[in-house]
């Protein structure tokens, strides 16, 4: 699908098919989240980073469902490129209403960036101040979870990780995503 | 061990009753924390959104505040029916609470006793929410038939 085609798309599902909820309950429930994990792992921010992702796995594999309800988009997206328009202005927008900038392509079309000009998630955000969490915890390592989790029930495998956070004290937020491989319908083994 | 089913729940708890004593504390710690969750949010949200709303006069005030503006808020829908024995004890009924809006309810699904862990999180929010307005309370909540609800609040002391 278009750009310009996607966008309004999501533009018009987050209009009106969307139940809202306040920005500041999600801003708040999540960053108590974040808060209790570091508490439960003893500010092993490793860990954090990989409980986020886990957790935001286990959530993108729904969400999925609710995303194609929702956008009723029959059409496969035709490549990766496309995948990417439709991450950001129809995913991130239906949810978050925010489209976060699609940069950086590799030339071979399989590896992109997302910039976060937003992100409801850190809003009033401060990182522990205890000198490793500013180079150690990415405070919305959920994300990369969801779009692993979503993409791989649309039978893409991903990779992402976030490059840079302006909690960190970075210009940008940016988040990598990395295309493996497509997965190929596979019978279960023992079921003839 | 949601996969279980009553038989196979049987069988493990006759071959380690020990183990069964295990998860049932794991659930305990499981909704102790989910309860501290929602009071952290409870708090946040008074925090940000009394600002700009007059004084409380009084507890009542309050608990109406609680089931008008910070229900709406999070639930985008108000209380239903609040009571209170006037010594301290009010009762909160939401005949379609939000998180319970959506569960399917299979006939012999045990859906009520599914539905109550997601209770704790909410009850959680009510207790910071009126901690940071000053008044200390417990608060307990059941289901009787989804989607409703009720919120026991006690206030253990009151504000003279």
């Amino acid at each position: 699908m278009a750009s310009a085609k996607a966008a309004r798309l999501g533009e018009e599902v987050w209009k009106s098919r969307v139940d809202k909820v306040n920005a500041e309950l999600v801003t708040l429930t999540y960053g108590t989240m974040v808060a209790q994990l570091c508490k439960d792992y003893e500010s092993d921010y490793l860990e954090v980073n990989k409980q986020l992702d886990k957790m935001g796995y286990n959530i993108g594999l729904r969400l999925i469902e609710d995303y194609l309800a929702k956008s009723n988009t029959m059409k496969r997206c035709v490549n990766f490129k496309d995948t990417a328009e439709m991450i950001s202005k129809v995913g991130f927008k239906i949810f978050l209403n925010i489209t976060p900038t699609i940069t950086s392509w590799t030339s071979d079309n399989k590896q992109f960036s997302l910039i976060f000009e937003e992100n409801p998630l850190a809003d009033f955000v401060e990182l522990p101040d205890d000198g490793r969490a500013q180079d150690e915890l990415w405070y919305s390592n959920m994300f990369c979870g969801v779009l692993r989790g979503a993409l791989e029930m649309v039978q893409m495998q991903v990779e992402a990780h976030f490059i840079s956070d302006v909690l960190r004290g970075n210009d940008t937020t940016e988040m990598r995503i990395s295309l493996i491989r497509y997965i190929d319908d596979e019978m279960p083994v023992d079921d003839d | 061990s949601r996969a279980a089913g009553p038989v196979a729940v049987a069988v493990a708890g006759e071959v380690a009753g020990e183990k069964k004593m295990d998860e049932e504390e794991e659930r305990e710690a499981v909704f102790y924390r989910l309860e501290m969750l929602g009071y952290r949010v409870g708090q946040g949200l008074v925090e940000r959104f009394s600002l700009v709303r007059p004084r409380f006069t009084d507890t009542l005030d309050i608990i109406k505040f609680l089931c008008k503006d910070l229900w709406m808020l999070v639930f985008r829908k108000q209380i239903d029916n609040l009571k209170t024995n006037h010594r301290g004890v009010y009762v909160l009924t939401d005949n379609s609470f939000r998180p319970f809006a959506k569960m399917s309810t299979e006939p012999g699904g045990n859906a009520v006793g599914r539905a109550q862990p997601f209770l704790w999180f909410p009850c959680g929010i009510i207790r910071g929410a009126l901690a940071s307005m000053g008044i200390n309370a417990t608060v307990q909540a059941e289901t009787a038939e989804l989607p409703g609800a009720t919120f026991q609040i006690k206030s253990i002391t009151t504000k003279p």
